[in-house]
């Protein structure tokens, strides 16, 4: 049985259809990345299957006592609220200080314990909230945008860093991302997502299939195919999607 | 003649009941940035005042019911999506004022308006403290047995639900406890001055604490010194109590900030 699957599962936002009749499994072991333009409803995905969200239509059913590690996109800790990190890692279930080392040293984290959450960088910050999410012993570990802030070889390195654990824990990896060339040579899957699942397949495949080229365009380098999108792409939907993309306005013109 | 026969260890205990329940609580009202929510539910304690002398109930019932129905609506609303602040406004001074006006229709009982609004510390009975002591313990499990979900979902309501937390339900806890506080304080502070205990002493534990249960323990202690300094200050100068426990409060925290922005400046 999957970790996790959804049937025709649809969520309106403020009277926007976020997504539309998604279908997704993911099973034990997989690296699953979720890419898409902005807006096209990566995080409600994820939120949809932690439970934050209630589904319009359709089903998100998890496996029978599923655990979940889960990295949020960004976290504010209100400065009024005083946080060490071994006092996080606490949350919600206490751990022994041998397995919180442990979760710290596995995500490349160790020597924070004393810190507080406030004071650390942008990346030992994603390394601390990886670190939690390990320490529940997670069947499924799902991080949305987890490397926002990160320069190009942070991130490169985090990500290196998941698929040490995964193959370590033998978890399977949810992650949605901008970062589309770096994720995609760490996934064992690519959905392309755009409100519902455009195509999914093998990292090589979905980079090759028309309808990821018409969101992403037709350049290798991801990243900079996002600035360059073809419009002519169309669905043989009968509803009406919102398919038009804002101009980006090239920066470097 | 026993210890409790002396007002003055009375009104100690019962504010110190208060500041115990008050100090954690306060401490997620301060991190969670619901102030205002404080604010609200204690100005609705004046409407379930006036309601609980008209049909004849006891006094902490009527605030507990009313303060509970304030803080739902609040919640409530605040999970909707509404501008919290003109929201509040609306919500808080209103069932100020239906208080006030409702207060004045009431004929044959002769009530002391300012008893409720800035409470009676000195009045305070043995069967006073006996609420207060049961309400402050309630609180307490209440927060001791939800702790670490609180916190959870205070930092973040997604982390909370991938952990099988539901953060309404914890909103929910928190919602209950202040109700419960406000109610258990009217006697001791009044409903114009629990929002101070609740947050003053919690700001100014912040400076002292890095873990969230230290800055709750840290509150609970400022807390009691203020009751202990302000009841020992209205003796001295004369001064109505309630009022000076909250102003050794307020300066407790103007010390431990000059403290902290001079060692600030020292390190940087």
């Amino acid at each position: 049985m999957s970790l996790v699957s959804i049937t025709g599962l649809s969520v309106r936002l403020g009277g926007n259809t976020v997504l539309h009749h998604v279908d997704f499994t993911i099973d034990r072991g997989e690296i699953v990345t979720i890419v898409g333009p902005n807006g096209s409803g990566k995080s409600t995905l994820l939120r949809a299957i932690i439970g934050a969200l209630r589904p319009t239509a359709g089903r998100v059913t998890h496996k029978t006592g599923l655990r979940i590690g889960y990295v949020p996109q960004k976290l504010h800790i209100d400065p009024t609220l005083p946080m060490t990190v071994r006092r996080f890692l606490d949350l919600p279930v206490r751990v022994s200080n041998a397995e919180a080392v442990a979760a710290l040293d596995e995500a490349g984290a160790g020597a924070l314990t004393a810190r507080q959450m406030a004071g650390l960088s942008g990346g030992q910050f994603q390394r601390v909230l990886l670190a939690r999410a390990l320490l529940g012993k997670p069947d499924l570990l799902i991080l949305d945008e987890a490397t926002q802030g990160l320069d190009q070889p942070g991130s490169a390195a985090f990500y290196q860093k998941i698929a040490e654990v995964r193959d370590h824990l033998g978890c399977a990896v949810l992650m949605v991302s901008h970062e589309l060339h770096v994720v995609m040579a760490a996934s064992d899957r690519v959905v392309c997502l755009n409100g519902h699942i455009c195509c999914q397949g093998e990292p090589e495949h979905v980079a090759s299939a028309p309808e990821y080229r018409a969101l992403f365009g037709t350049g290798t380098g991801g990243a900079l195919a996002l600035y360059r999108h073809e419009h002519s792409h169309s669905h043989d939907h009968g509803h009406d999607h919102d398919h038009t993309h804002h101009d980006h306005g090239e920066a470097a013109e | 003649m026993t210890l409790l026969d002396d007002f003055l260890i009375r009104a100690a205990l019962a504010g110190i009941g208060l500041v115990l329940a008050a100090a954690p609580l306060g401490c997620f009202v301060v991190w969670r940035r619901m102030a205002y929510f404080g604010d609200a539910t204690a100005h609705a304690a004046i409407l379930g005042v006036a309601l609980a002398l008209a049909f004849q109930t006891s006094v902490f019932g009527g605030v507990l019911v009313v303060s509970l129905v304030m803080a739902l609506t609040v919640s409530t609303l605040s999970n909707r999506g509404f501008a919290m602040d003109t929201l509040l406004g609306v919500l808080a001074h209103s069932a100020l004022a239906f208080g006030l006006v409702a207060v004045s229709f009431l004929h044959g009982v002769r009530v002391d308006l300012m008893a409720y609004l800035f409470g009676d510390i000195l009045a305070v009975t043995r069967a006073d403290l006996a609420v207060v002591w049961g309400g402050a313990a309630l609180v307490l499990v209440l927060l001791w047995w939800r702790w670490s979900a609180l916190l959870t979902a205070t930092l973040n309501p997604d982390l909370a639900h991938a952990a099988g937390i539901d953060p309404r339900r914890e909103q929910l806890v928190l919602t209950l406890a202040l109700a419960l506080v406000v109610a258990v304080a009217i006697k001791v502070v009044g409903a114009l001055l629990i929002a101070a205990l609740l947050i003053v002493p919690a700001a100014t534990a912040r400076a002292f604490a890095n873990t969230p249960e230290r800055m709750a323990l840290a509150a609970a202690l400022i807390g009691a010194l203020s009751v202990i300094g302000g009841l020992q200050a209205s003796l001295h100068y004369d001064t109505p109590t309630g009022p000076s426990i909250v102003c050794v409060a307020a300066l407790l925290f103007l010390a431990s900030s000059t403290a902290q922005l001079l060692l600030h400046r020292r390190r940087g």
